[in-house]
């Protein structure tokens, strides 16, 4: 491959952020000044500058949170740092909704929209900012900043939220919520940066006996390796090395711990594969890219026990046998992010993580991230398109090395497991049969009091909804979206329903990632339609026909119906019939969970008229 | 080892045994004959054998079938004449899987498989016609037929007869991109739908060189270029996917045109793109004044007078002039990858002004 790159030069700020990732430029081969002493007629970059790859993204996030975008000369200059050529990080750079590829301000925020932010007046929110500060993405009279419409940001408990990013030489992402376009205005303001957020708590139960995912949260001190040993912390890490790998698989396998990131695979299983392949090295990564909208049980687990995360990692990186672990967290974390960095550190540094290296990866703003080989090609420093499988990841994974991938919330389940003698036989007495152990949902939208909720498989739907206060205000409830965007709609007759895999599985439903989003009587049910339509057109990578005009061409009928153009036409059962064709093409021929089920939630909820009227 | 033709082992004292040329060939004394160099490899010498791949039994559509194990679905589809749709599909690149319209029911399955990348497993049964077959290879064909211009994509017209698909029961096309908008689309940025119209990836053509035209309103997005542009072939990497969802388009590095660009006009994006949205210059002006005309063209094999590689051309020649040029796919030589002098460097040829000095 023979680079070629053209245009300026980037300039000395694009420079410098690029460099404090990858180090200085140690050659003109690399885009370094050019000096005959070094340089001479010796080529250099090559395989040591290609195996780098990997560091692409970071370096884009350099750039971006440095000067606010991305330009050509910035971008050419990665490129001859990491010998990529510079069509494929235009490729990479185009990908994320993070990045900027064309000229924007360097004070951005991004509002949320999406479903439980729209429950909360996020309409409104974003009409006060087209009256106050211009269209979203059009930059404000002095250039200095703008707005843009972003999908769940993963604050749903305190919805409507919004993301302020300030590019600069001291870059910095805070998030807001509850929010109004007043204090957005005055956050990116001329001296609105800076401004630290005082937060509720997201966890109603915080501090309540009994709980065991959540025990720690609001009650010990995130920050403090001290706070966390004197709670009992890195004695599962310990009781682990202990017993060796195999005793610790056999134990999460007795625990039948399967995985809360949506797919509900079982861990021992997975684990057991890793461990048992001969290809070498093992990688263990960690999937905090948490995008599915209403979810937002990882990011309290970050924030609120940071430790927990990295000493489940480490017995899982001991099991599967791995000495490189990722933690691949999304780009609109920032304070879990920072709390996570900091547990990483401070455990190393206190030599509690032995051999192994635990790296923090950002995401860019890509739901399709959290795809487990979307997650790869995003940490190898591609574009998000899942693989086909098979292969699989514990087989061909990471690097195309045996990896080993779990959610943030099944980690954590890890320490009930592994922490005391006996722990598999307790944990697998929680829950039901099908479904063992506590489970973490996250409630949001028309209750009392959204949050994090800790419950043992086979409560009730209703038992978790008066946990959380009920409907307020009197109001009936009219539905419930289990799962997020990629999950069903139920009805008030799913109240009784338990909420294990199993139960939901018999009345066509599923837990996913845990949503629970009510929605009560004077809910916008076609507009929620409308927005989880717009959310799968604008998330799937493009890669496989059936998603990438599938999702397309389902929100242009539901557009139909909703603005009851389809019915002046006489062809409303036309369309139903051909969006359940769409609904199927996605289902059974597109390559991943995006495309496969994009069409879920919108079915279920026009299969009942009395939910929303089309 | 000295019966093979290839042992090292001969006297190197026999040399000089050798009779001078121009002498008459004398009787020759039976030392002679032993103390002669050994004879020159008589037979090219071959690789060391392999065992034939196992056998696996699967059943297609019912029938039992043997295959060689590591075949794909696909392969085996096509041993026993089952026409199986591909559009994302080329013999000579790196299988992506990404255009679904050779999607397989495969029983076990949640989901259909593609035929073109999915290998066959011991005792599978495949249904390549089933009704969910037919659906999703229908759907996938209206999608593409209803987002994409495919008027010069004949295989995509045949498969949208034989499934037929109804590209026009989602609307009217929307209207056609302003020049640069596509390429300008960020990640994440929501364009709303139109109530009348169905969204299409029209746009102008690119025309920014004089060998060959991009024409993105036909491209289906089916990857090749990009794999014979990089890994697959010329290693060149001058173009690659950029955008996400409906958004995504190939790209050169930030959308500038070919001549900026890392482009060496291989043309080998061309040779394998199936929609004729890359097309030589040639066939795209001549389409223009409407003198294309396939069945008046004949295709003549001949090598390339340029370097001593030696690549098979096949020069499509119309009215005594040659109007493009490729190299067949299965030729060991190239497999169907020339370089920019084969590919484009015939104009000499054809050259009939008056001779210069
Ligand atoms: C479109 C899509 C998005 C996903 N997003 C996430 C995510 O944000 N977090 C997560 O843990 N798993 C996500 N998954 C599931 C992962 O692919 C994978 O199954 C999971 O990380 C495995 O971990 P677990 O076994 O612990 O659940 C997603 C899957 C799909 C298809
Ligand atoms: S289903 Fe959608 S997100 Fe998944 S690979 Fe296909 S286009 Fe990409
Ligand atoms: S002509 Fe060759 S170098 Fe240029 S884009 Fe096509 S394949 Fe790449
Ligand atoms: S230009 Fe042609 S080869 Fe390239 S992706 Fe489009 S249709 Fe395929
Ligand atoms: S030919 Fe198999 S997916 Fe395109």
């Amino acid at each position: 491959m023979d680079l070629h790159v053209i245009g300026p030069l980037a300039t000395p700020a694009e420079r410098a952020a690029v460099d404090a990732i990858l180090g200085p430029a140690e050659s003109g081969w690399r885009g370094g000044v050019r000096d005959t002493g070094i340089d001479g007629h010796v080529a250099r970059g090559g395989h040591a500058a290609r195996s780098r790859r990997d560091l692409l993204i970071p370096a884009l996030h350099a750039i971006q949170s440095r000067i606010g975008w991305i330009s050509q000369p910035a971008l050419n200059y990665v490129c001859k740092r990491l010998t990529v050529p510079p069509a494929e990080a235009w490729g990479v750079a185009t990908f994320y909704a993070l990045f900027a590829t064309s000229a924007r301000p360097p004070v951005v925020a991004h509002v949320c929209d999406d479903l439980a932010c729209r429950l909360a007046g996020s309409d409104d929110l974003c009409a006060d900012l087209e009256r106050t500060m211009g269209l979203a993405g059009v930059p404000d009279h002095d250039g200095e900043r703008t707005w843009l419409r972003s999908p769940c940001l993963g604050v749903c408990e305190r919805a409507p939220a919004a993301m302020i990013t300030i590019a600069g030489t001291v870059p910095q992402a805070t998030v807001a919520a509850p929010v109004d376009a007043a204090g957005i205005a005055a956050r990116i303001g001329p001296d609105g940066g800076g401004r630290t957020e005082h937060r509720d708590h997201p966890v109603p139960q915080a501090g309540q006996p009994g709980l065991r995912l959540l025990a720690r949260i609001g009650v010990v001190d995130p920050t403090s390796l001290d706070a966390y040993l004197a709670s009992g912390g890195f004695r599962a890490l310990e009781r682990a090395r202990a017993i060796g790998p195999q005793q610790v698989i056999d134990e999460v396998t007795a625990a039948n711990l399967v995985g809360r990131g949506g797919a509900a695979f079982p861990t021992g299983r997975k684990w057991a594969a890793v461990a048992a392949q001969p290809a070498l090295p093992h990688y263990l990564v960690c999937n905090a890219d948490e995008s599915e909208p209403g979810t937002f049980k990882d990011r309290v687990l970050m924030e609120g026990d940071p430790f927990a995360v990295v000493e489940a990692m480490a017995i899982e990186a001991f099991a599967v046998g791995a000495t490189k672990a990722y933690l691949y967290i999304r780009g609109e974390y920032p304070l879990a992010e920072a709390r996570i960095a900091d547990a990483i550190a401070r455990s190393r540094d206190a030599g509690l993580l032995g051999d192994l290296d635990i790296e923090l990866r950002r995401g860019a703003g890509a739901y399709i991230c959290g795809e487990e080989t979307a997650l790869f090609e995003s940490i190898e420093g591609k574009r998000g398109e899942p693989r086909n499988k098979p292969p699989f990841p514990v087989e061909v994974g990471l690097f195309g090395k045996p990896t080993a991938v779990n959610n943030v919330e099944t980690l954590v389940n890890v320490l009930q497991i592994v922490g005391i003698d006996g722990g598999a036989a307790a944990y697998r007495a929680i829950g039901t049969d099908g479904s063992t152990g506590p489970k973490l949902f996250c409630v949001s939208g028309n209750v009392t009091n959204a949050g994090v909720y800790e419950v043992e498989f086979g409560v009730t739907l209703g038992q978790l909804l008066a946990m959380a206060g009920g409907v307020p205000g009197g109001r009936t409830l009219k539905a419930v979206l289990l799962g997020g965007a990629a999950g069903v709609f139920v009805g008030p007759e799913a109240l009784d329903t338990p909420l294990t895999f199993e139960a939901t599985r018999a009345i066509g439903a599923t837990l996913g990632s845990g949503v629970v989003l009510v929605f009560d009587e004077t809910a916008d049910m076609a507009g929620a339609l409308t927005r989880i339509a717009r959310f799968f057109r604008d998330e799937s990578c493009g890669q496989c026909v059936p998603c990438r005009v599938g999702t397309v061409r389902q929100e242009e009928l539901l557009a139909r119906l909703a603005s009851g153009a389809a019915a002046a036409h006489g062809r409303r059962d036309d369309e139903l019939a051909l969006l359940r064709e769409l609904g199927q093409v996605m289902r059974d021929a597109s390559i991943c969970g995006l495309g496969q089920t994009a069409s879920s939630a919108i079915e279920s909820a026009l299969r009942r008229p009395e939910m929303v009227a089309l | 080892m000295s019966g093979d033709g290839l042992s090292m082992d001969r006297d190197p004292a026999g040399v000089a045994n050798v009779p001078h040329a121009g002498e008459p060939p004398a009787a020759q004394p039976l030392t002679d004959i032993l103390l002669r160099p050994a004879a020159r490899p008589s037979r090219i010498p071959q690789p060391p054998a392999r065992p034939e791949p196992a056998l696996v039994e699967i059943t297609i559509d019912g029938s039992p079938v043997s295959v060689p194990a590591g075949s794909t679905i696909l392969e085996a589809c096509r041993a026993e004449g089952i026409d199986t749709p591909t559009l994302c599909y080329l013999e000579n690149l790196t299988p992506v899987n990404v255009c679904r319209v050779c999607v397989v029911e495969v029983t076990g399955s949640r989901v259909l498989v593609p035929a073109c990348s999915r290998r066959v497993e011991a005792g599978m049964e495949v249904q390549t016609d089933s009704d969910r077959v037919r659906l999703s290879r229908r759907m996938v064909m209206e999608l593409l037929g209803s987002s994409v211009d495919l008027s010069t994509a004949p295989a995509a017209a045949g498969y949208i007869e034989r499934y037929e698909a109804d590209p026009e029961r989602y609307g009217p096309p929307a209207r056609t991109a302003a020049p640069g908008e596509r390429d300008a689309h960020e990640a994440g940025h929501h364009h709303p739908p139109a109530t009348d119209a169905a969204e299409t990836v029209l746009q102008p053509v690119k025309v920014d060189n004089e060998l060959y035209i991009r024409d993105y309103s036909k491209c289906i997005l089916c990857y090749k270029c990009v794999e014979a542009c990089g890994e697959d072939a010329q290693n060149t990497f001058a173009i690659a996917v950029a955008g996400r969802g409906f958004d995504a388009r190939i790209s050169t590095e930030s959308a500038v045109p070919l001549p900026d660009s890392a482009c060496v006009y291989c043309g080998n994006c061309i040779g394998v793109c199936p929609t004729g949205a890359l097309m030589f210059k040639s066939e795209f002006e001549m389409r223009g004044a409407g003198t294309w005309d396939e069945s008046a063209q004949t295709v003549t094999e001949t090598i390339c007078p340029y370097c001593g590689v030696g690549c098979v051309l096949e020069l499509h020649v119309q009215d005594n002039t040659i109007v493009t040029v490729t190299s067949p796919l299965d030729s060991s030589v190239t497999e169907g990858h020339l370089c920019v002098k084969g590919r484009f460097g015939f104009q000499f040829v054809q050259n009939r002004g008056p001779r210069q000095g």
